[in-house]
């Protein structure tokens, strides 16, 4: 079987398999883990240009929280249909990624970290400071009557599942096929190393400003649909945590893996759910296994799966 | 016809001249070796052919093009192929995927790519080795694999940089073999510390000399020159 027959079978497996766990998990679980496909997309697009371009972001909540803005306050009010709302919000995040790549992608390494953490401070003393319309810290909350979408109600949990299994499908198969696009391989070249794909004339300058747009996209996206199906849009979504917890879901399930993303998603949430039952000291036993994981699996989980075992793995 | 010139091309390192008011012409198909000793500046003036550092002053042009405000990709597009004298390859890549990254920037389609990397590693012998990572080849192998990477791009001119250094006695005679196939129809410009290899496969021969042109000519009258022989052959086989 080749590597692509494989790797098509892996990945549709579990989208199958995520497909049918609709039918048989309780209610809890159900409920879990169509946020976890929603964050999950989310962590598809950071890894996107942290585990395949090789750029570290500290800023990627703007990104999330772009796509959340775009679309809660384009129906809030601009009346948009939930629709219109969505491609508003993954509008408003390609124009920032946009932007902020343009400017940021003239720094490397630890400056390029800064200038994304400052840009996303920035957007995140922007949100509050327009209080008036964002509501601040406080949020708002789209009304169950703006969330129903081309007849379908996506407040309720069935159609909440499926809407995020849609989305985490189509994030999922986009990363997968732009992976094996020779623009993909680019990306992958550029992270191995640069002065060799500059010098194979490539322009690593708009080969970069595409991943931060490819990946700020998809976090957009995955943005807007979290505050549509979840129905509440709050600045706690552009802050320094939500920027911090895809590069530990990436790093936690692989950095540069396709499967990674979820993995690392599914294994945190579940972490921090499991911990906090048994202790209110939930964030110890979440930070002893994030440093075990980054000892013993220091490729994360699906990294270390692919250099032991499948090396076809994506 | 002329493919590449330099007038005046210039670079200095806070204050050291690495190289000096060079002017050089290169014909279209030819072979030509630039030698001299370490430190002369060969490294610095290919480098500034494709772009790789700038120039102090001076200018480069390329098949009629003043290239040097061009960037290093765009000079590559034109038809530059360069190969690092510090291997520099992918190495947790796949030694074909290695060579397909060279590949892909002219050719579309899975299916010429591969044929053009089967054929790119034949010609180096590493065809038996195409899947394996390229970090796990032997020293001389990845720079066979960095040949196999410019000679994919069917550039114009092929910029090789000391692409001997390392290579068995067998792999070097090979080597010679492949670089005389390719006279006609690819110009190149190969940095050689190896008098044998020079004399085998040059038309011509530039000296390098402390960032200046030293003397220019075939490789029997480079060799001869008694100024060449001061500076750089001391030892014939250095
Ligand atoms: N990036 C650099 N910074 C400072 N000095 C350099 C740099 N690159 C080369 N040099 C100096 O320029 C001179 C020429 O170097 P190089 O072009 O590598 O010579 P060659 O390839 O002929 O051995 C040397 O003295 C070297 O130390
Ligand atoms: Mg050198």
């Amino acid at each position: 079987m080749t590597a692509v027959r494989k790797s098509l079978l892996l990945h549709g497996g579990l989208l199958i398999v995520l497909f049918g766990l609709q039918f048989v998990l309780p209610a809890y679980h159900h409920g879990n883990l169509a946020r976890i496909m929603v964050l999950a997309s989310y962590a598809i697009g950071y890894n996107v240009l942290f585990g395949y371009t090789g750029l570290l972001s500290l800023g990627h909540a703007m990104f999330f929280a772009a796509g959340m803005y775009g679309m809660g306050l384009g129906i809030r009010f601009l009346e948009m249909s939930p629709a219109l709302a969505l491609l508003a919000g993954l509008a408003a995040g390609l124009i920032l990624a946009l932007v902020v790549g343009y400017l940021a992608l003239r720094t490397v390494g630890v400056a390029f970290m800064i200038v994304t953490l400052m840009f996303a401070q920035a957007l995140f003393l922007t949100i509050l400071y327009f209080g008036k319309w964002t509501r601040g810290d406080e949020g708002f909350v789209i009304q169950q009557p703006e969330r129903v979408l081309w007849g379908i109600d996506l407040s309720d949990p069935v159609n909440r599942y499926f809407a995020a299994l849609l989305l985490f499908a189509v994030c999922l198969l986009v990363s997968l096929w732009l992976i094996q696009r020779p623009v993909g391989r680019v990306l992958i070249a550029i992270r191995e190393n640069q002065e060799r794909a500059r010098m194979l004339g490539y322009d690593i300058f708009a080969h970069k400003l595409a991943a931060v747009m490819i990946s700020g996209g998809i976090s957009a996206l995955a943005g807007a649909v979290y505050g549509l199906l979840f129905g509440y849009v709050g600045a706690t979504f552009a802050s320094v945590q939500y920027s911090i917890f895809p590069l530990l879901w990436v790093l936690l399930g692989g950095a540069g893996t396709v499967l990674g993303p979820f993995v690392g998603t599914l294994f945190m949430f579940y972490l921090i759910d499991l911990s906090s039952a048994l202790t209110t000291a939930h964030m110890l036993i979440a930070g002893v296994v994030l440093v075990a994981v980054t000892l013993f699996a220091q490729q994360g989980i699906v990294g270390e799966l692919r250099r032991r075992f499948w090396r076809w793995l994506p | 016809m002329t493919l590449l010139s330099t007038r005046g091309l210039s670079r200095q390192f806070a204050g050291l001249h690495a190289v000096q008011d060079v002017d050089f012409d290169l014909p279209a198909g030819q072979i030509r070796a630039l030698i001299g000793p370490n430190g002369a500046g060969k490294t610095t003036f290919v480098s500034m052919l494709c772009g790789r550092i700038a120039p102090s002053a001076g200018e480069v042009i390329f098949d009629g093009q003043n290239v040097t405000g061009l960037p290093a990709h765009k000079r590559i597009s034109l038809g530059m192929a360069y190969t690092f004298q510090v291997t520099s390859i992918f190495a947790n890549l796949d030694v074909a995927e290695n060579v397909a990254l060279a590949a892909r920037r002219h050719l579309r389609g899975a299916a010429r790519v591969r044929g053009a990397v089967d054929r790119a590693l034949e010609q180096v012998g590493l065809a038996d080795r195409r899947d394996q990572p390229a970090g796990d080849l032997a020293y001389g192998h990845q720079r066979l694999l960095e040949i196999a990477m410019g000679l994919v791009q069917a550039p114009r001119l092929l910029i090789l940089d000391e692409p001997t250094q390392g290579l068995s006695e067998g792999e070097i005679e090979d080597f010679v073999d492949l670089i005389k196939g390719l006279s006609g129809e690819t110009t190149i410009l190969l940095i050689e510390h190896n008098m044998r290899v020079v004399m085998a496969s040059a038309d011509h021969v530039s000296v390098l000399n402390f960032g200046e042109i030293l003397a220019e000519g075939t490789p029997d009258e480079i060799r001869a020159n008694p100024q060449v022989q001061a500076a750089y052959l001391g030892s014939p086989d250095a």
